[in-house]
């Protein structure tokens, strides 16, 4: 590739202290507490479940859904291969139809960049569309830093704002909230709710719509991030299910956009491949109900202030690495976390970071790094994974999740120093490749008979195998291994006898052949 | 057909009985059975905990021990260690190989097989002269089915079984929770993995579980043995091993 808009030849990650790119324990410790909440894992389990169900559904009716995939991947794989020359287009198409671009290194940036526009206008308050992006810069919090009070107006972002919680999931934030706890929350914290607000879908949501009413017809700024932004035209768009997005996108007066430069696509036509992928992989439906597309400022109708805020932050770090730039290509579904059997009983949280799940394992570490320091979190992402690959049968841009996982383990103890894990795989291939040490080695594994004790079975290890052993017994080994077999008598009569058989087989093939 | 038998280091040491089923069948089946003796580890664990250079002489060491003109074919009774022959030996010799590697690894990943792709797509039989009267449950290992993507060939293979009563296992695709050295790293998110995998295969109350990796059921087997579950883990190599003139009796010893 070459070089990116004056880059250092090492591009800058997303750095450490700014934004929700990094999490403060491993991932097996935090996890270790998410598993234990019941609750959760119900709600989570039900939730994955039923929306894993209903895409199937909607994926096998299309016809051309595996090619749909294919093209998807191609124009995401095109897309990164002249990332910088498509993000030029679009800051010159948004410029010539009235906008302003903005380019921000880091979360850092993009913070004050937003939060000098936002003071610009005078007001105190935004309304939010729900964003990834904003999220992974922590815009929130920086922005109640400085006294600005942002709204949150998707329904699901909302409750996770008033619970003061964090998103669990991609796309359903609240994911791991039940009716009940829902309407514990809209009574505890939003001003003037009926008291008597029950927890039927229908009420609670009504209960919300009123208090974001408000804040619709009063708010003069509104901050969005982008699904999509087109380099042929400058127009960018918002998918979305409730609509509250279009409001915030029509009503105010200012727009402020904050979008990952991943997210951009060449043509406008190409909409025509993700607006198919996106939502039958994500909710299951056929289409999104509500897409709101922009283009710079038009006069006299919806804002007339409009800034595209373009947000680096270990973006080109991830471009600059041949394997793990696929993760680019990600157009945030979040299938993989629905299908991914390690994010289903952990949940979101677990992760430490804007991102959960596969996708999350491979992002994270790539846009803020994998300290070679050993406590870093995100070292831990790339191991939560059993490598099972669900995922990458999800995806649909065909992410190959699972060998990025691969791939970054291996980036990590490359940067890693000596520790006893490493000493213990090279230990391991030295003795595997000398096939006489290795005969050897399974002799002393044999002597393991004796933990076996009387039923043949070993129910506790020492650590590092404790956990392993904790839920699981292991067969002692066997008295002979497969090698032994078959270089004693046994073994040679056996297998004679056996070849015998298959000899008179061929035989009778044959004869039943004429 | 002259068939290499690669044993996998776990089945050579902890499951012999499934690398002898391997090979009895394979040689009844009228093929000629060599086991290279100096083959070891095919380097997946290494390669799937985050080492790459460590298991290079493991490569070399597949390579040349199966490289052979002679060996028409590679087969081993996993679906993951096929995988890693198929899809890792590639990245690690273009990493850190030489061109001799290369080629090494491109010839025997051509001719590498586990075991039920083997019989059904290379050698075209369903039917093995199996008998196993017993209630059984298949759980399809995540490398066989998405590495490997050998389908349904395991389930045809057990349809074609004398005596067998086969069961559906709900939620068959979902992993078990195994995944190496996960296992170890996340062992409690692994575990809670295998209780959902337990409690899917007790709702079959199937005599035996079976699959086509000795890894993934030496940890479902090890949790059913935890929890005293009537239902034990059995290799598909062992059910199509088992005849009528030499049944497998589910009384014997695990292995
Ligand atoms: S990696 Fe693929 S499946 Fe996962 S969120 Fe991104 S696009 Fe969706």
């Amino acid at each position: 590739m070459s070089t990116f808009l004056g880059m250092p030849a090492t591009p800058p990650r997303s750095p450490y202290g700014t934004g929700n790119l990094r999490g403060d324990r491993k991932f097996p410790k935090a996890a270790h507490d998410e598993l234990r909440n019941e609750q959760l894992r119900r709600n989570l389990g039900k939730a994955t479940r039923t929306i894993r169900t209903k895409r199937l559904g909607v994926t096998g009716e299309l016809p051309d859904w595996e090619q749909l995939r294919d093209a998807g991947s191609a124009i995401k794989t095109d897309t990164m291969n002249r990332l910088p020359e498509l993000l030029e287009q679009l800051e010159q198409k948004v410029t010539e139809h009235g906008g302003t671009v903005h380019w921000a290194r880091d979360g850092a940036e993009a913070n004050e960049i937003v939060a000098r526009l936002v003071r610009a206008t005078g007001s105190s308050d935004v309304i939010k569309v729900k964003s990834m992006a904003t999220q992974e810069i922590g815009l929130n919090e920086h922005l109640e830093s400085i006294g600005i009070t942002p709204y949150e107006t998707d329904l699901a972002e909302l409750i996770v704002q008033l619970a003061d919680d964090k998103p669990s999931h991609i796309l359903v934030p609240a994911i791991h909230r039940n009716r009940d706890e829902i309407r514990q929350i809209f009574l505890d914290e939003i001003p003037g709710v009926d008291p008597d607000l029950d927890n039927v879908p229908a009420h609670l949501a009504a209960a919300a719509r009123a208090y974001l009413r408000e804040k619709f017809m009063t708010t003069k700024v509104a901050v969005s991030g982008a699904n999509f932004g087109i380099a042929e035209t400058g127009t960018l768009s918002v998918v979305e299910s409730e609509g509250n997005g279009r409001m915030c996108l029509t009503l105010p007066d200012t727009l402020i956009t904050v979008m990952g430069i991943e997210k951009v696509l060449p043509r406008y036509q190409d909409l025509e491949v993700f607006l198919q992928l996106l939502p039958r992989s994500s909710t299951g439906e056929r289409m999104n109900p509500y897409t709101s597309m922009w283009t710079g400022v038009t006069p006299g109708d919806g804002p007339q202030d409009f800034h595209l805020v373009l947000l680096d932050n270990g973006r080109t770090a991830a471009l600059a690495d041949t394997i793990g730039r696929e993760a680019l290509n990600c157009i945030r579904c979040s299938a993989c976390l629905n299908v991914c059997p390690v994010y289903e009983r952990t949940g979101g949280h677990a992760y430490g970071s804007t991102y959960p799940g596969p996708i999350g394992a491979v992002l994270t570490p790539q846009l803020a790094g994998m300290d070679a320091a050993e406590d870093d979190p995100n070292s831990s992402l790339p191991y939560a994974s059993s490598l099972c690959g669900a995922c990458f049968d999800a995806c649909p841009v065909k992410i190959d999740i699972p060998s990025m996982l691969v791939e970054l383990r291996h980036q990590h103890t490359e940067q890693s120093g000596t520790t006893a894990e490493k000493l213990a795989m090279k230990a391991a291939a030295g003795v595997m490749k000398r096939p006489k040490l290795f005969a050897a080695a399974q002799k002393a594994a044999a002597l393991g008979r004796i933990a076996g004790g009387r039923d043949g079975t070993i129910s506790h290890l020492p650590a590092p195998l404790s956990g392993w052993s904790d839920s699981r017994d292991t067969p002692a080994p066997p008295k002979q291994t497969f090698r032994s077999w078959l270089a004693s008598a046994e073994g040679a009569a056996t297998m004679s006898a056996a070849a015998e058989e298959g000899a008179r087989h061929t035989a009778d093939d044959h004869e039943e052949d004429r | 057909m002259r068939i290499g038998l690669f044993a996998t280091c776990l089945g050579d040491t902890l499951f012999p009985e499934a690398v002898k089923s391997t090979a009895v069948l394979l040689a009844r089946l009228g093929h000629d059975v060599v086991f290279p003796p100096d083959q070891t580890c095919c380097g997946q664990m290494h390669v799937n905990t985050g080492y790459q250079r460590e298991p290079v002489p493991l490569v070399r060491r597949f390579a040349e021990q199966f490289g052979d003109a002679s060996i028409d074919a590679v087969v081993m009774p996993s679906g993951s260690c096929a995988g890693s022959v198929r899809h890792q030996h590639e990245i690690i010799a273009e990493r850190y190989g030489d061109a001799a590697l290369r080629a090494g690894v491109s010839t025997v990943k051509a001719k590498t097989y586990e075991l039920s792709e083997f019989l059904v797509d290379v050698l075209g039989v369903s039917r093995v002269g199996a008998y196993f009267p017993h209630r059984v449950t298949y759980h399809p290992t995540c490398h066989s089915l998405r590495m490997l993507r050998v389908g349904d060939k395991p389930l045809k293979l057990l349809r074609a079984v004398e005596g067998i009563d086969l069961v559906e296992l709900p939620e068959a695709d979902s992993c078990c929770g195994f995944g190496g050295t996960f296992a170890l790293k996340n062992a409690e998110t692994s575990t809670a993995m295998l209780q959902d995998k337990m409690r899917n295969i007790a709702a079959t109350d199937a005599a035996v579980c079976t699959a086509g990796d000795s890894s993934c059921l030496m940890h479902i087997g090890g949790g059913l043995s935890r929890i005293r579950s009537g239902t034990r883990t059995l290799h598909l190599a062992q059910i199509l091993g088992s005849t009528r003139t030499a049944p497998y009796a589910l009384t014997e010893a695990a292995r």
